[in-house]
């Protein structure tokens, strides 16, 4: 089998080789189709000079075999049918890399997730279509291009959105690291939130002090640019090369060329207009209360805390998860300046994450901190005078007088949060909350490449927290900018302009807004660093004038004309 | 007092390596990132292989990505 059967024209003058690697991966394709017949099958088809399978083709004796055989049969194309290509692909491509072929010759054919995995039952199917698999894989394979990553320069410089303690973390970390910072704060002073704040933990010292440590700490060194009293207000480029536009108070507007963005805008607390009686006055949020510490011994001896007011409702599903820490914080601090002092919690359920956090409310118990459980069908009533509310396990009405109500209602994301979010097409959630590209394993990145979070934007997050995400967001940002260029994938759209008639229907599809329009030319063109290679481009255009590389109509042909011969 | 000034004392980086110790999900991803930044890293794991707990996970919550 050889080149023989190639249609002539093959861009490739070079004769095709293609060599095939069969994954048993261990029992999970083996074990429900015979690898050894796709193997044989493989040997037949045409270009293929090579097949083996073998038990890991993505272990070092698997790589080494690809490697070798690249070298010994003059292999010009590579074929692994293995697992997806989301797990083992950049690993395969590598390989080709390193045994001298270019990675974009390189094709591979699912034939555990979407074969064995689904075909546990049948194996003869499985094998057929394992074999149908790899048919079209090394048609598809047959018609590969090789290709160049493509480079873009980038700049070593950040901008930090939000002058709270996550965002004094990044900026600070990212100044250790070297970097040029541009901290853009929309208040007059740096702080954020903590401005407002009494204390850190009951004994943690004084929250204004902590954070004029970090405050001087950014403002002592040369390559952070504070920008006060300012607001970003466009967002264009990509990783490496974004532009941002920052507004000061006079308007006046400044273009800033960055390698990253780190967006740390915080959120503010709910402040809970018609709930609970709230007045301002002797009916209070947790952080009117903090601020009332703050400036001195509180004048009321008698105080009621009513948790989750305004969270965890049809309005606001989610759990705001500091306030309980912040109602058992003010509660011992207020014990401890006055013991003669009463302090009951309302609450629904109790969230003291974290072994330190659950000890210190058992300590405020012991203390004498009273806690009662509230109905959330029967919540409790501020009155005059008297909170009254009823205790579900006692099934009576009580009441309690009061000095001081004090509510604790959740941090809400900023009002400007959707506004932020179209500036730099970042996805928000149904709370306005901004979504970062995956839950677990890309806590602080967006999906859009260059672009990370921290904070109290992505949820509200105690100190400690801010500060951890503010010091990871720029080590995240650290490993793109410590980076000499940066290296993407060739597999992007292309638009030839001699057959576009433009008339944007790519442009509509584009999810990265990578698709620009020329109005001079009047055709669209592709920005080949924000293009990720989706491909909705290439199946919308009417004049098939967008080819996505490595998918091109030839290639993906070619597979549906074996797979139905 | 003798008047003698005291300077701060610098001393050049002569290794840019970093150990790593544990190979679960927080040491591969501190290891992950500082390669990226062209950082040697040295990942120490006490077992014969890398993963931790999350490799004995099935999926992942919320995405429901397998955990492996």
């Amino acid at each position: 089998m050889s080149g023989h059967a190639m249609k002539k024209g093959n861009a490739d003058a070079q004769e095709t080789r293609i060599g095939v690697f069969i994954c048993h991966c261990g029992s999970n394709i083996a074990g429900y189709l015979d690898c050894e017949a796709v193997t044989k099958y493989a040997t037949t088809l045409p270009g293929v000079v090579y097949a083996k399978n073998n038990l890991y083709t993505c272990s070092e004796a698997g790589i080494g075999e690809i490697k070798s055989a690249i070298a010994e049969h003059k292999l010009n194309r590579v074929v692994v049918a293995s697992c997806s290509p989301r797990t083992h692909m950049p690993l395969f491509k590598s390989a080709c890399g390193e045994a001298g072929l270019n990675p974009y010759l390189f094709e591979m054919v699912n034939i555990r997730d979407q074969c064995s995995w689904v075909h546990m039952q049948e194996r003869e199917e499985a094998t057929g279509k394992a074999m149908d698999l790899v048919r079209m894989g090394v048609a598809k394979a047959t018609f590969l291009e090789p290709q160049e990553d493509i480079e873009s320069s980038l700049v070593r410089r950040a901008v930090v959105i939000g002058g709270g303690m996550a965002g004094l973390s990044a900026a600070e970390a990212l100044g250790d690291m070297g970097m040029e910072v541009i901290l853009v704060e929309r208040e007059p002073r740096l702080g954020g939130l903590l401005r407002r704040i009494n204390r850190i933990a009951p004994r943690g010292g004084s929250a204004a002090e902590l954070i004029e440590e970090r405050i001087s700490r950014v403002q002592s060194r040369d390559n952070i640019k504070i920008c006060l009293e300012s607001e970003v207000t466009a967002v264009g480029g990509y990783i490496g090369n974004y532009e941002v536009t920052v507004r000061d108070r006079a308007g006046q507007e400044s273009q800033e060329t960055v390698g990253c963005i780190v967006v740390a805008t915080g959120g503010v607390p709910l402040v809970p207009e018609g709930l609970f009686g709230y007045n301002g006055r002797n009916v209070i949020t947790q952080i009117e209360l903090e601020e009332r510490l703050k400036s001195g011994p509180l004048d009321a001896t008698r105080v009621v805390m009513i948790q989750c007011a305004g969270a965890r409702s049809a309005e606001r599903p989610y759990c705001s998860r500091i306030c309980c820490l912040t109602a058992v914080k003010n509660a011992i601090y207020i014990k401890e300046q006055n013991p003669e002092a009463d302090v009951h919690i309302l609450y629904r359920d109790i969230q003291m994450y974290g072994a330190e956090n659950e000890r210190l409310l058992w300590e405020s118990r012991g203390m004498g901190v009273r806690y009662d459980v509230y109905n959330v069908e029967r919540p409790p009533v501020v009155k005059e005078d008297v909170v009254e509310f009823y205790q579900p396990l006692m099934g009576q009405v009580y009441d309690l007088p009061y000095d001081l109500v004090v509510l604790s209602t959740p941090v809400v994301a900023r009002e400007d949060a959707p506004a932020i979010s179209q500036l730099m097409r970042i996805p928000i959630d149904q709370n306005n909350f901004f979504l970062e590209a995956h839950a677990k394993l890309r806590p602080l990145d967006f999906a859009t490449d260059g672009i990370f979070l921290c904070g109290s934007a992505r949820y509200p997050a105690t100190v400690g927290e801010a500060r951890a995400q503010g010091l990871g967001a720029a080590s995240r940002a650290g490993t793109v900018l410590f980076k000499d260029k940066l290296v993407t994938s060739a597999l992007v759209a292309a638009i030839n302009p001699e057959t576009c008639v433009g008339c944007q229907g790519c442009l509509m599809v584009c999810p990265y807004g990578a698709i620009r329009f020329d109005t001079q030319r009047g055709v669209c063109e592709v920005n080949t660093i924000l293009c990720k290679g989706c491909g909705n481009c290439a199946s919308t255009c009417p004049s098939q004038s967008v080819v996505l590389k490595g998918f091109s109509p030839k290639q993906l042909l070619s597979q549906i004309r074996v797979m139905l011969s | 007092m003798t008047g003698d000034t005291v300077t701060r004392k610098e001393i050049s980086v002569v290794n840019r390596d970093v150990l790593v110790i544990g190979g679960g999900i927080a040491g591969i991803q501190a290891s992950l990132d500082l390669a990226e930044m062209g950082i040697k890293v040295h990942l120490v794991e006490r077992l014969p292989s890398i993963g931790g707990k999350m490799s004995q996970l099935d999926k992942t919550f919320p995405t429901n990505d397998c955990a492996l």
